[in-house]
């Protein structure tokens, strides 16, 4: 059946545009149904059809032949004895070996062989080859210049990258590096972010050696100093766990919610104790709180910061802490470094709170990022807050007896070195690491690296005084590498420093006598004008910087001398007009006019020192009339 | 002859600082001795196998050179080896410290 249409269409109409036309349907051909063709057609019931959308796969079988490896030792035994001699029976072997002596060859060889070797006997005997020159003297210490580079790179496996809070070497000659994770800004966690936290084998930093998977992320982490299996951490809820790298990637215990702290814990301290599972740990809703590992599920004891002497502690006064310190060796003293800049020493065997709050020392103008003491005098330690890093002495209180100036970029962390007693390491928001030796220059650090372009949040020495650790915000670590002036002590070393932190130690207590009679004659001063205007009180309780006579000479001076080179000025620009009419050398008066604009510029920084200086030195003065005298 | 030898290896041994003197033979075998059975097996093994890597290594370098003397000095004592076609004489001795 052929179902065609068929149209006409002129040849010149052709390639034109079809336009169409709604046309309504139009039956071309009905073909009914046929009653007859179903005769010809057989039932089937059931039918079993099978289909499946998929690409189509070839199964194959392969079995390679495994070779078979087996470890075996050596065994040495006699070889080489021909058949006919039977190794074990001693009178074969010993004819065997007459025999061969009586050979002519033998004796031969040997002679010869005996010649060259007694040669070399001699040689041994006459002189040591590898004698060692000057052992007893020391090795002279080179005046090497400091260098640094970095060693290794630990990258966060994570697709997104947190920042590195906290890192600790373990303490087998620090073979490992724990690096803990924790994106800390406020509300920036989302469920997704990974919890873990890495432990790092030194040698290896493509593929951490232990991931640690807590359910909250850690925020500091710390290994046992003595027990390199061990671990504690603090965690971003306020607990602490317990973590034992032979168990796995789970922590043994963790803390519940409830006596934990309420805000994350910042810093976590293992103790001195005889069991050797005690450690504490701070947090900045401002308690510290002591642990056994053995029971987490309570604090054994619990300090409120409240540094306000009152007969309780409450817990709305007190100060956030963002960082612990504890020296092994003076176990019952530990101090506290808080988020408003203060720094406080507690007894652990106060009896009182007020007891165990000893001392306050104000540090910073930030919180206390790194507290620490001096591991060979203790009685010193370091701060590091806002912009710049301090020493102190435990007994000035009023101020720290060194410092340095401040810096560009706000001061993250620091540490001692544990090997050379003079040198701290110091690690900044623009991502530099500098090393500081006050013995050696106490106004900028001996050497500065820029480890990375991000900001540097953490700082770790190695025992051995070489290498530091350094986390960046971008959950990178770096190993640092300092050349050997930097860990090596030198002979004079404690001395000297003994020295120099006596000599400071004792110009800030002059300097707090002073201050304290200072105060105490103003205080006098205003119980005497007791019954004068507030006004006046207020004016003698000013700094008296403008009645100083000093000050007041310089300021008649300063005003003299302005003077003097405006008329001087008016009178040259009346001068040069009147050469440039005569046509003389410009030139020279030009030079010589920017060589007197030279010497005012020179004089009004002099002038303007001198006024700013409050205690103006008779000498000062005296240079500055040679100066006006050219 | 034969006591010339052994005059040799006497002479050898009495120097100062020598612990023991062994003459192997090609196979490994030690002819003489001046010291117990398990060190003189030991050291038998052991020497000539490094004796004959060593003289390897010299030839593959040069195939005109040839190992003459072989010096082992570790931390204890130091091991000498005049090795030969035939046999190998090893003297162990401590140096002068």
């Amino acid at each position: 059946m052929d179902v065609q249409y068929v149209y006409t269409k002129k040849r010149s109409e052709f390639g034109r545009p079809c336009f169409f036309v709604d046309e309504g349907p139009k039956l071309m051909e009905n073909i009914m149904p046929n009653r007859e063709f179903h005769n010809g057609y057989i039932f089937k019931n059931p039918v079993n059809r099978s289909t499946q959308c998929s690409s189509v796969l070839a199964e194959h079988e392969v079995n390679t032949i495994r070779a078979q490896y087996d470890q075996r030792g050596m065994n040495h035994t006699e070889g080489g004895w021909p058949r006919e001699v039977n190794p074990t029976d001693e009178e074969q072997t010993l004819r065997f070996k007459k025999k061969i002596e009586k050979d002519e060859m033998y004796v031969h060889t040997v002679l010869q062989l005996t010649h060259a070797m007694e040669h070399c006997i001699l040689q041994n005997n006459a002189i040591n080859i590898y004698e060692e020159y000057f052992e007893d003297v020391e090795s002279a210490t080179l005046m090497e210049r400091c260098s640094a580079r970095t060693l290794n790179v630990y990258r966060d496996p994570n697709k997104v990258k947190r920042p590195v809070t906290h890192l600790s070497w373990s303490p087998d000659g620090g073979t490992r590096l724990a690096v803990s994770h924790c994106n800390l800004e406020f509300q920036r966690r989302s469920p997704d972010l990974s919890t873990f936290s890495y432990i790092w084998e030194v040698e290896n930093p493509n593929k951490p050696q232990l991931i640690l998977k807590p359910s909250v992320p850690i925020v500091c982490l710390e290994y046992n100093p003595k027990d390199v299996n061990c671990l504690v951490s603090g965690m971003f809820s306020g607990q602490v766990a317990f973590w034992d790298v032979r168990k796995g990637s789970t922590p043994v215990d963790m803390s519940i919610l409830e006596p934990s702290h309420r805000d994350p814990v910042y810093s976590v301290l293992w103790i001195n104790s005889k069991s050797g599972t005690e450690f504490f740990s701070s947090s900045t809703d401002g308690q510290v709180k002591w642990w056994d590992t053995r029971k987490l599920n309570e604090p054994s004891e619990t300090l409120i910061l409240d540094i306000v002497k009152g007969e309780e502690q409450i817990l709305s006064r007190a100060l956030g802490a963002s960082c612990l310190e504890y020296e092994g060796t003076i176990p019952t003293r530990f101090m506290v470094g808080t988020e408003n800049g203060c720094v406080i020493s507690c007894n652990r065997k106060g009896k009182t709170p007020a007891e165990k709050i000893v001392s306050k020392y104000t540090a910073h103008v930030g919180p206390v990022y790194a507290l620490q003491r001096n591991p060979s005098f203790v009685k010193n330690f370091l701060t590091i807050g806002d912009w710049m890093a301090r020493i102190w002495s435990e007994d000035c209180k009023e101020s720290s007896i060194m410092w340095t100036c401040n810096h560009q970029a706000q001061l993250t962390d620091g540490a001692w070195s544990p090997t050379r007693s003079s040198v701290f390491f110091t690690t900044r928001m623009d991502g530099s690491l500098d090393a500081w030796d006050i013995l050696r220059n106490q106004k900028e650090a001996v050497i500065s690296v820029k480890v990375c372009d991000y900001q540097l949040s953490n700082l770790r020495v190695h025992d051995q005084g070489q290498l530091v650790a350094v986390g960046n915000n971008m959950g990178t670590s770096y190993l640092a590498e300092f050349s050997e002036n930097l860990a090596a002590t030198q002979r004079n070393d404690k001395v000297l420093l003994t020295a120099m932190l006596d000599r400071e130690g004792r110009r800030e207590k002059i300097l707090e006598a002073r201050n304290r009679e200072i105060r105490l004659r103003q205080r006098t001063k205003i119980a005497d004008n007791s019954h004068r205007d507030i006004l006046e009180r207020e004016t003698l309780n000013k700094p008296s910087l403008i009645s100083d006579p000093a000050v007041q000479n310089a300021e008649k001076e300063f005003f003299t001398v302005i003077e003097m080179e405006l008329a001087a000025l008016k009178a040259e620009t009346e001068a040069s007009e009147q050469d440039e009419e005569y046509g003389i050398k410009p030139e020279v008066a030009s030079s010589e006019e920017t060589g007197r604009k030279k010497n005012r510029f020179l004089k009004d920084e002099f002038e303007g020192a001198n006024f700013e200086e409050e205690d103006c030195d008779e000498d000062q003065d005296v240079e500055g009339d040679d100066f006006k005298q050219q | 002859m034969a006591s010339e030898v052994e005059e040799t290896m006497k002479r050898i041994q009495s120097h100062k600082g020598v612990v023991g003197t062994i003459v192997v033979n090609s196979e490994g075998i030690p002819i003489k001795t001046t010291m117990d059975n398990t060190t003189t097996v030991q050291y038998a093994g052991l020497i000539s196998q490094l004796s004959d890597k060593a003289r390897s290594v010299v030839r593959d370098l040069d195939p005109t050179n040839d190992l003459t003397f072989l010096r082992i000095r570790s931390r204890k004592h130091e091991i000498m080896v005049a090795p030969d076609k035939e046999f190998i004489l090893i003297v162990i001795q401590n140096p002068t410290e």
